[in-house]
């Protein structure tokens, strides 16, 4: 871990000039991942900047009745929240499916968007990795690439985004809210990350120096069911080898608002945009959720080791689909 | 002097519970000392090659660095039989992940920054670093773990292989596997003049002891080894590893104390792993499953540095009646990392292709497993010709099947569903065998009545410290607090290694004869003490020698019942039970939990644990325990564990068999058959990830 | 020597304070500054629980904690557990059920367990609570334990009496 210079300003314009001028300093959240990649060599900053105790620790009611959710909000607090369980249970499921509670009593919810990949050659300074060091390759392609990306991966990575609140965050439509010298902006979920293509390195739309300050959730679909759910290796405290998270709105049998998002399919959370339009209208069945989820994992290109993927995305959203849509039959949401 | 309770077999609880519970319990770096210096080391990141130089400017620019030792300015080892352990004498790299450098600082920050700074180049060389069936580089070496042979024939086999009925012909394989400990090797180094101390995670204080003794060229006696609460090993601290040598360089370097905690994802390079096995095993069989030929054929791999076989197919020669029969082992020298024990060598992946095969064969003659088993019994062991000195096989099954409720389950293969969920159940048998070695063991009298025991055991959580002291108090008939066991230390009497489930016999053994043979003694002086106390010595190495010829091997019976997930191909176990003929029990409860923890560790095996050899890199993708996954407790079922009475009396003083291994032989095959019950998927290749299940259930109806 | 920050923070009742490296965690703080070694570093990288430690009464990983970032808060160790030589609950049923075996875990399953129950009796669900479970206390049944406890490894494998001991104390 090389030195780095420490400050823990009170206020977010203090963080972001902190960062202005300064182009190898970060902020640090709940330090999770950062800490981890630190003491791996991966991350290298000169100065850390600690956002954890900024005032961004309210969860509260927006008066279009949608909820705000403070970036350092820790994960364990806001899936423990009553308001988030009755109103947005996938967010509760989705934090609750990933790390461990220690893990989540320390992290932060604008650290667990900013995750980085979990590959296993951007986690090793001894080997290449185009998103670590640009230019120098990827060996993921040829190398160990089972719980690696399906879905809108490049020639240069095929690193998959970790998080599992991510997942259901982009399903809800969510908005992240911004700050940074040029003042503040908003942004949907799905805007905030985005896929290799050529500059691996960035895995966010962020400049340098923006801060997330905010989560903020439009009000719940009525009627909708949702769920979230993971398939991974071991039963608790690892990560997923493919996720999905679905809102569903059924009316007269047919799909009135549908939502699906992926996880650890793709470098950022997969919104499976052709299968919602695809299912949009149509009758709320198993055939029809095959179909439609089918045409979105078309666009698959597995590589030699992940192929399973495919089915195992495929077979998860449509069983959690199939069980919203007839909620006698499966695990009520 | 009597006691009324019976010590030997009582639930005794740990003697040192309260310190490990409050935290005052010490490991090798937990010892407090002065001064103390950290040290760091450097893997290589070539496979193959040499080093050409090494630049520690950076490195050394931090006043805090003491010293950056290389292979161009480490102190000169002597050669000892584990050419693993001559770390940074030569420019040479044999595998990646050896070390190449080490970085000392007055701090941990500063040591780990000062070997992140040191920039080392290489000339590389090809490499070859992927076992395949067909490797060119196999060969059959002269023995093999254990140093068992290597072949082994009897009959002719092809012949009635290929005359039998029922044939069963199918390939295993087992991945790498990391033992993982979660202490991860450590040790703290100080010097005295010309005495070494050393505090270090290993199982073996008196092994650990010769072995540095004889690298930096002191007498034993000069070297004392303490490993008195050791965080697990499993193996992969059997015999000394590189980190202790490292910090006894660096602590003599710069003439201060040095801890070094190997950081966890450098462990897998450098601490020994289980070898990845492919074996092919073909049953020629009668229709009623009679075994008339049994083949079982390992291929497995060690590194250039060391030859390391693991003995996959010995077992075979142990398990069922075959006329029949071969085993052979083939072995390819890889530019890999050196494999090494890792719980029940040879048993643990030989048991899964083994048992999985009986279970095929089976289904291939209709008969039930537990069945098919107790008809190929054999009167004496296969291979050897010899008689068993005690074998309650077929009881452990029996017990089991009954206890299981084995005998009510719908044998059809998919047969049982709930919900969504595919539900299915196993069995397989266990073994392992009943080892000693040689130790010697001191047991004083004071004369204030207390005793004091004193033989360099390990206690690495199988609770040695606990039962030697039952056993001493047993045989001295006095009650156990009366009696204090000194373990952990290589000043102590010398003993074996905390290994080959060996430890309870080959310490208990010369425990047992030395507080015989002292209250004896007392008795004759008619129970007076002089002021000096009294002090009698017992060695078991003659005793050893002289024991008759048996077969001497523990047993058991795993089921297990898992249900999978057809939509995700996620399996979990939903319960397992082990029962196990070992001998006399001598604590129930640190015995019920290291059968559960074996049980523990090959549900590990089973489901979630495999190394995976990265072609271009030369090392296991796997390094921490993100990525290599150990079971979790939310993994972990309920495990119900029985033992049948076992009365042998031609073990050793106690009639006790090894325990700690048993319990991982045999689940990862329960398993796996319980997967095959549930969803007509044989999965022969382990572990059991989604991913194999995900695609091979693709024709299966979905969700209902 | 890195750069230098002063800390103060309460470990177990009592106050601490030391200029510090910026990279020390909060693990080498109380392990190599404290003298406190009753937390176990298994990985360093929150991928064990070994080090786990109650920080203004929650359950973190004190690995990946920057001691810096620590400054004013309160930490409680294993050793900050028991009153005078009577141990706390959890740790007589780490005892009494044989809830270990090397017992290196053994620390940081004890106070992962007093945080566990924490929560359970704040309310608050882990991955297995059902959605319409009541307000109030979760009970702990045998799948919450094994869910809540899994974030601490025990390689020996102790989890079944791990799971025994927690519910006994959680009771």
């Amino acid at each position: 871990m090389k030195e780095f210079r420490y400050e823990r300003p009170t206020d977010a314009d203090a963080a972001v000039a902190l960062l202005t001028d300064a182009p190898a300093a970060t902020y640090l959240g709940g330090g999770t991942n950062l800490v981890d990649l630190m003491k791996l060599g991966v991350a290298a900053p000169d100065l850390v900047v600690d956002v954890s105790r900024l005032p961004f620790e309210e969860i509260e009611e927006t008066d279009g009745g949608g909820l705000r959710v403070g970036a350092a909000v820790r994960n364990s607090t806001l899936a423990a929240r009553r308001m988030v369980r009755e109103r947005y249970p996938i967010v509760s499921e989705a934090l609750l499916s990933g790390a461990s509670a220690q893990l989540r009593n320390a992290a932060t919810i604008g650290g667990n968007l900013l995750q980085r990949t979990r590959c296993l050659y951007f986690q090793d300074v001894g080997k290449p990795c185009n998103k670590r060091q640009p230019g120098s390759g990827c060996p993921a392609r040829e190398g160990v690439h089972r719980d690696l990306a399906i879905l809108g991966a490049s020639e240069h990575c095929v690193a998959t985004h970790p998080s599992d609140l991510a997942v259901a965050l982009v399903a809800l439509d969510a908005m992240v809210h911004l700050v940074s010298a040029s003042g503040p902006r908003s942004l949907p979920l799905t805007e905030l990350h985005r896929l290799p293509g050529d500059e691996p390195q960035r895995d966010t739309v962020l400049r340098h120096g923006e801060l997330i300050t905010a989560v903020e959730l439009p009000p719940p679909v009525p009627e909708a069911r949702s769920a979230y759910r993971k398939a991974r290796d071991r039963a608790s405290y690892s990560f997923a080898l493919a996720s999905v998270a679905a809102v569903l709105q059924v009316r007269g049998g047919l799909v009135h608002h549908v939502r699906i998002a992926f996880g650890a399919l793709a470098a950022k959370p997969w919104r499976a945009r052709v299968a919602e339009e695809a299912l949009l209208g149509q009758p709320a069945t198993a055939e029809a959720f095959e179909e439609a989820v089918d045409r979105e994992l078309a666009a698959a290109r597995p590589l030699r080791d992940n192929g399973y993927k495919v089915p195992l995305a495929r077979r998860l959203a449509v069983s959690v689909l199939t069980d919203l849509a007839a909620p006698e039959a499966g695990e009520p949401r | 002097m009597t006691t009324t309770q019976p010590l030997l077999g009582a639930p005794t609880a740990r003697l040192e519970a309260r310190e490990k519970v409050t935290g005052a319990a010490r490991y090798a770096t937990d010892h407090p000392t002065d001064r103390t210096a950290y040290a760091w080391p450097v893997p290589a990141t070539v496979v193959r090659g040499e080093i050409t130089s090494i630049d520690t400017t950076a490195a050394l620019a931090d006043p805090a660095v003491l010293a950056v030792l290389t292979h161009q300015n480490a102190p000169r080892l002597h050669e000892t039989d584990d050419p693993n352990l001559a770390v940074l004498q030569s420019p040479h790299v044999a595998h990646r992940g050896q070390f190449v450098a080490l970085a000392v600082a007055t701090s941990l920050e500063s040591a780990r920054a000062a070997a992140e700074a040191i920039r080392v180049t290489y000339r590389t060389e090809p490499h070859d670093v992927v076992l395949t069936p067909d490797h060119p580089g196999l060969y059959k070496p002269d023995e093999v773990n254990a140093g068992l042979p290597t072949d082994r024939e009897h009959g002719d086999f092809d012949t009635a292989y290929a005359n039998a009925p029922v044939r069963i012909d199918a390939v295993y394989e087992t991945p790498a596997l990391h033992n993982h400990p979660l202490e991860p090797h450590a040790a703290t180094a100080l010097w005295d003049g010309d005495d070494l101390t050393v505090y270090d995670s290993n199982q073996d204080s008196s092994g650990v002891q010769r072995t540095l003794a004889q690298l930096f060229g002191l007498a034993n006696g000069k070297v004392h080894v303490v490993n008195e609460h050791v965080g697990g090993g499993f193996g992969a601290k059997g015999t000394a590893r590189p980190p202790v040598v490292l910090a006894a360089m660096a602590a003599r370097t710069v003439r201060r104390p040095v801890k070094l905690a190997l950081p966890r994802n450098q462990l897998a390079a450098v601490t020994g792993y289980r070898a990845p096995t492919i074996q092919r095993i073909r049953i020629g069989a009668d229709p009623e499953g009679h075994i008339e030929a049994l083949a079982h054929e390992a291929i497995t791999q060690s590194s250039t540095i060391t030859e390391f076989v693991e003995q996959a197919a010995a077992p075979s020669r142990t398990m069922y009646n075959a006329p029949h029969s071969r085993s052979t082992h083939r072995v390819a020298q890889l530019d890999v990392p050196t494999p090494s024990w890792m719980r029940a060598p040879g048993e643990c992946p030989g048991m899964f292709a083994l048992e999985s095969a009986m279970d095929e064969l089976a289904l291939a003659c209709g008969v039930d497993p537990i069945e098919l088993r107790t008809r190929n019994e054999p009167a004496v062991e296969p291979d050897s010709g010899l008689p068993f000195s005690s074998r309650h096989l077929v009881e452990c099954l029996r017990e089991g099947a009954c206890r299981f409720g084995w005998h009510d389950r719908d044998a059809r293969i998919g047969g049982r569903r709930e919900g969504r969920l595919l539900i299915g159940s196993g069995v397989a048998a266990s073994t392992f065998p009943a080892l000693v070695m040689p130790s010697q063991a001191e047991a004083h009298a004071a004369a204030d009545g207390s005793y004091e025991v004193r033989v360099s055991a390990s206690d690495i959580g199988t609770g040695a410290r606990t039962v030697l002291t039952q056993i001493a108090a047993d045989t001295l008939g006095v009650p156990l607090d009366s009696v204090r066991v000194r373990v952990g230390s290589s000043d102590l009497p010398p003993a074996s290694v905390a290994g080959g489930s060996s430890g309870t016999a080959s310490w208990g053994w010369p425990v047992h004869k030395a507080c015989t043979e002292l209250r004896q003694r007392l008795a004759e002086r008619g129970y007076a003490v002089p002021e000096q106390g009294i002090t009698v010595a017992a060695d078991i190495a003659q005793d050893i020698d002289e024991r008759e010829d048996l077969a001497r091997h523990a047993f058991g019976a795993q089921f297990a019942e898992v249900q999978v997930d057809p939509a995700t191909g996620e399996t979990r176990v939903r319960r397992l039970l082990g029962v196990f003929a070992a001998g006399r029990i001598l604590n129930s409860r640190t015995a019920r939990s290291q059968f559960i923890g074996g049980m523990t560790m090959g549900l590990g095996m089973a489901l979630l644990e495999g190394s995976t050899m990265d072609p271009a890199f030369g090392d296991y993708a796997e390094r921490d325990l993100a990525a290599y996954h150990v079971a979790a407790c939310a993994d972990v079922p309920e495990i119900d564990v029985h033992w049948i009475e076992e009365e042998d009396p031609h073990l050793n003083p106690m009639g006790s068999k090894g325990i700690g291994e048993i319990g991982i032989v045999g689940t990862a095959a329960a398993i796996a058959n319980a997967v095959h019950h549930a969803t007509g998927v044989r999965v022969r290749a382990l572990p059991i990830h989604p991913d194999v299940l995900v695609a091979r259930l693709a024709d299966q109806p979905g969700p209902p | 020597m890195g750069a230098m920050t002063a800390v103060t923070l309460d470990i177990n009742g009592e106050r601490f304070s030391r200029e510090l490296d910026n990279r020390t965690t909060l693990l080498d703080l109380l392990r190599e500054h404290a003298h406190l070694s009753g937390a176990k570093k298994g990985c360093d990288h929150g991928q064990c629980g070994a080090c786990t430690v109650l920080l203004d009464g929650h359950r973190v990983n004190s690995c990946l904690l920057l001691a810096v970032a620590m400054d004013g808060t309160e930490i409680t160790t294993i050793e900050g557990l028991a009153e005078g030589d009577t141990l706390h609950p959890l740790q007589q049923a780490f005892v009494d059920h044989d809830a270990f075996q090397c017992g290196f875990c053994t620390p940081g399953q004890i106070c992962s367990a007093v945080g566990a129950i924490a929560e359970a009796r704040a309310g608050w669900p882990s991955a297995v609570t059902a959605e319409d479970a009541p307000e109030g206390p979760v009970e702990l049944t045998v799948p919450e334990v094994r869910e809540r406890m899994s974030g601490n490894l025990c390689r020996c494998g102790a989890y079944v009496n791990i799971v025994s001991a927690v519910r006994e104390v959680a009771r």
